[in-house]
């Protein structure tokens, strides 16, 4: 029953007949270990959402303790460091949605164009070199574009308008929208590029153009992506701290006109954040409340984005 | 499951029924999920002899392949029932208690697609040595070489082994991928069409190896091609929608079938 | 046919010409003022700021005299926290990356954990802020020390690191994960031996983009509390006793990079603002070079290897 051994090596390292062929304990042993270790690896990233949301919740609860959340989303004033205490979180929400509508008109339609002329028009050299490029913009640090806001931009509007003050919400809000352009740019882009060929053809045989067959068939089309874009981009600019923070000033302010300045959430907490902080202090609970309406914000703005780029994928 | 093991493995009466079998399937179903995918197949794999499957596609042919190495254990849903008995040990290799890591540390593949690793000449052939814990330089400096020749691929590759094997053409990476499964001293060697990437000219160099090969394993080929299936099998099973249809001697069963659906596929009426 | 409704036909035709000609100008505007922004922003920057550029800026603390202040604390500490940041989000990230794409059975713990990281990702930075000074300072008791900003930003770039990871090892494809396999390996043989190494180009590219992105960072260390004006450098991590390595650094209080830059911006005197000008154009030296490598490293695998 023994095969000829062509070599003596051979013998080496060939079971013997008979063997077997049982499961190692060791070495299963060991593979479970480093899947078990590899497994927490990925549940930490569960365990940071959680952590995040117990800090949010745990070091502002004190708060609402003293003021009733009635007061919290009525109340037209945010002084909540002043002798006369207001908590109205409407007022930091206000600067947050003024200078979110200032980039998103900015950002959405120049990501849009851009992102039809690159997918629609745009040769694939024009494509691929420009695409990168405009990544670059997305990857400036954000204290950069703030000093641009503020002691670029700023002096340019007011020599427009020069009753402009020196802190405003309409140069960050520009500023804050050439930022979130690539955002918006490259996922539309995607989408409008994943739309199938044939389609493009059906439209391209009954006569029409480029630009026709971009917005009639293509731009319809990739609308959940599009629309999943647009939600990137609010949820990137309404997060955005430092350009706000330096150039729209850090004093709470409840306008929407976006030549005035005002504080937006993420401001607030920067500029109780730059003074001195003790643990139980009134300012450290206020920066966690701000901080867990910004979270929600962002996660309604995530969730949304998420089924909308699902359902675009579902579909083709 | 160890004892279960050692019961299944000491059972009385299950001696092969021939003393020239490698392995044999027994009542062999398979199913992807839902479906079914393998029938009640039973089939004998001879020792230093090659052993064809044909069929149309999605007959179940590469399915059944992949059985012998337990490559379907990798992906979720799949389910296997009866036994392939692996001789001389006379084990059942798809019992649960076996490892199929042991199960592929003795019977190797050849794929349809050369794939090579992106690693050097040499690390592709030592490969299936390192993943056994053999580290002992000069053991595997001969093996490999051994396995290069084995392949008939030394004398081309024996300057350059550690050049990239992504640099080699198709057909030398498919000898390569061969050497590398030759290294190991599998006692099966499953290859998976393995010309159907080739040219005609590495095809009839593959072919030859093969031949060669049978004098110290045996070799379990799928394939496309009848011709090939004509040229260099031994004995050869036409499979159809899971289901072996014929099994017989390949000069058998290519001029004299027994069966009707069989000469219709041969002589190209159908698949 | 009659000559009239080809004419119309003809004028109509043209008409859709002029608008797609029109589009195609709009288009390049469009992408135009993206691009002349950066380049804007990057000229007014070293325009500005380039007289303080001298050797001198790069060797000098931070001082109340403009002219002689310097990046020396900042840039120094910007390349510790990074050493924390590399240290411990490149291995968390990429053993939760190879743990989703090679080991992770297809069900609701899975789903929850991908979708999870999707969302990790769209969280503002100043939220990763806040959890570090109620996690990492207060609760931890890290204080508001490198390591706190280091972790702080890990947490930050994990999800960029996670993603490149799935992506880069979704590129090798299935029959070299089975070829392992059919040689008698087991999963984590596979995976350390092959589907890794292979993709370690594209798992480099997700790193430096994250750490591009860590660098620049400003919110989430203003909220940990980080001190602004630092003249002093921290611990040497060599010394010169056994046993020759000190972790006291990671306990010591710091300013980086981005900090130092808004600490300039918001003076009022001119003279500072140079400084941050100067500032800014390291920082976004620094950035950009990042972001360049990663993208050409990215088209070099993308040209090298062939499945």
């Amino acid at each position: 029953m023994t095969k000829p051994m062509t070599t003596d090596v051979n013998a080496t390292n060939r079971p013997a007949a008979g063997h077997r062929l049982v499961r190692r304990r060791g070495r299963q042993l060991r593979e479970r270990f480093i899947e078990g270790l590899l497994f927490l690896a990925a549940a930490s990233s569960v365990a940071i959402t959680f952590a995040i949301v117990a800090i949010l919740v745990s070091e502002s609860l004190p708060l609402f303790k003293e003021v009733s959340l009635l007061d919290f989303l009525t109340d037209r004033q945010w002084t909540p460091l002043f002798d006369d205490a207001h908590f109205g979180i409407m007022t930091l929400i206000a600067g947050t949605a003024t200078t979110t509508a200032v980039a998103l008109l900015v950002a959405i339609p120049l990501g849009t164009v851009i992102a039809i002329y690159l997918s629609e028009f745009a040769s694939h050299r024009l494509r691929e070199t420009v695409k990168p490029i405009l990544e670059l913009l997305g990857a400036v640090p954000t204290v950069v574009f703030g000093y641009f806001a503020l002691l670029v931009v700023t002096p340019l509007l007011q020599k427009i308008y020069p009753d402009l003050p020196g802190f405003n919400m309409l140069s960050a809000g520009l500023v804050m929208g050439v930022m979130i352009i690539p955002y918006v740019s490259s996922v539309s882009e995607d989408a409008m590029r994943a739309v199938p060929m044939h389609l493009r053809e059906g439209s391209y045989a009954m006569g029409a153009t480029r630009l026709q067959t971009a917005i009639r068939v293509v731009m319809p089309a990739a609308f959940s992506g599009l629309a999943a874009a647009y939600i990137l981009g609010i949820s990137r600019a309404v997060g955005e701290t430092m350009i706000v923070a330096i150039a729209a000033g850090m004093q709470p302010n409840f306008t929407l006109n976006p030549l005035e300045p005002a504080a937006t959430i993420s401001a607030f907490i920067v500029q109780v954040c730059l003074g001195d902080l003790p643990h139980d202090s009134l300012g450290y609970k206020t920066i966690f409340a701000a901080g867990l309406t910004l979270m929600l914000f962002t996660l309604v703005f995530n969730i949304l984005g998420y089924w909308l780029r699902k359902r675009f994928r579902e579909i083709y | 499951m160890v004892e279960l093991a050692t019961n299944i493995f000491d059972a009385p009466g299950s001696e092969p029924a021939t003393a020239a079998l490698k392995a044999e399937s027994r009542h062999l179903n398979f199913h992807y999920g839902a479906f079914h995918a393998l029938k009640d197949i039973s089939l004998p794999v001879h020792d230093h002899s090659i052993t064809a499957l044909i069929g149309p596609s999605g007959c179940g042919k590469s399915t059944f392949l992949r059985c012998f190495n337990r490559m379907h254990d990798l992906y979720p849903g799949n389910r296997y029932q009866g036994e392939i008995v692996l001789y001389p040990d006379n084990v059942d290799i798809l019992a649960p208690s076996v490892d199929p890591i042991e199960v592929r540390m003795r019977i190797s593949m050849v794929f349809q697609k050369p794939n090579p690793f992106p690693k050097s000449i040499f690390e592709n052939v030592a490969y299936g040595l390192k993943v056994r814990g053999i580290t002992q330089r000069d053991l595997v400096e001969t093996k490999v070489e051994q396995a290069l020749r084995g392949a008939a691929l030394w004398n081309e590759v024996k300057d350059r082994l550690n050049e990239l094997a992504g640099n080699l053409s198709g057909g030398q990476q498919q000898r390569l991928c061969i050497a590398r499964a030759l290294a190991i001293d599998p006692e099966l060697i499953l290859f998976d069409e393995p010309t159907s990437a080739l040219d005609p000219i590495a095809t009839a160099s593959i072919e030859e190896l093969m031949l060669e090969l049978k004098e110290q394993v045996a070799i379990l080929i799928v394939t496309h091609n009848m011709q090939q299936a004509a040229r260099v099998s031994d004995h050869t099973a036409f499979l159809y929608m899971g289901e072996v249809i014929e099994f017989n001697d390949t000069k058998k069963l290519f001029t004299m079938p027994d069966k009707k659906q069989t000469e219709d596929y041969i002589t190209g009426r159908f698949g | 046919m009659t000559p009239a409704p080809t004419a119309d036909l003809r004028k109509l035709i043209a008409r859709h010409r002029l608008w797609e000609r029109v589009f195609t100008i709009v288009g390049l505007i469009a992408l135009l003022i993206g691009l002349l922004v950066l380049l804007g922003l990057f000229t007014q920057l070293a325009v500005t700021g380039a007289p303080r550029l001298t050797p001198e800026f790069f060797t000098s603390f931070p001082s109340r005299i403009a002219e002689k202040a310097g990046i020396l604390s900042a840039w120094v500490g910007s390349l510790l926290v990074m050493l924390v940041t590399a240290c411990s989000a490149i291995p968390l990230g990429v053993a939760a990356g190879v743990y989703l794409e090679e080991y992770a059975p297809k069900n609701w713990l899975t789903a929850i954990i991908e979708i999870n990281v999707m969302n990790l990702a769209g969280v503002p930075s100043i939220i990763y802020g806040l959890l570090a000074l109620g996690l990492f300072v207060y609760q931890f008791g890290f204080g508001q020390s490198i390591l706190s900003a280091g972790l702080t930003l890990a947490l930050l770039i994990l999800p960029i690191v996670i993603v490149a990871t799935r992506e880069a090892l979704r590129a090798v494809p299935g029959i070299i994960r089975e070829a392992a396999y059919a040689l008698g390996a087991t999963r984590w043989q596979m995976v350390s031996h092959h589907v890794v190494p292979y993709s370690a180009g594209g798992i480099l590219t997700g790193v430096i983009i994250g750490l591009s992105r860590a660098i620049g960072e400003t919110a989430p260390i203003i909220t940990i509390g980080a001190l602004t004006f630092i003249a002093f450098l921290p611990t040497p991590p060599v010394t010169g006793e056994f046993p020759f390595l000190s972790f006291q650094w990671l306990k010591d209080p710091f300013t980086v990079l981005p900090i130092q830059m808004f600490n300039w911006t918001s003076r009022p005197e001119e003279a500072f603002q140079l400084n941050a000008a100067a500032a800014g154009v390291v920082l976004l030296v620094m950035t950009l070079a990042m972001n360049a490598l990663a993208i050409w490293l990215r088209y070099r695998i993308r040209r090298k290897i062939k499945w």
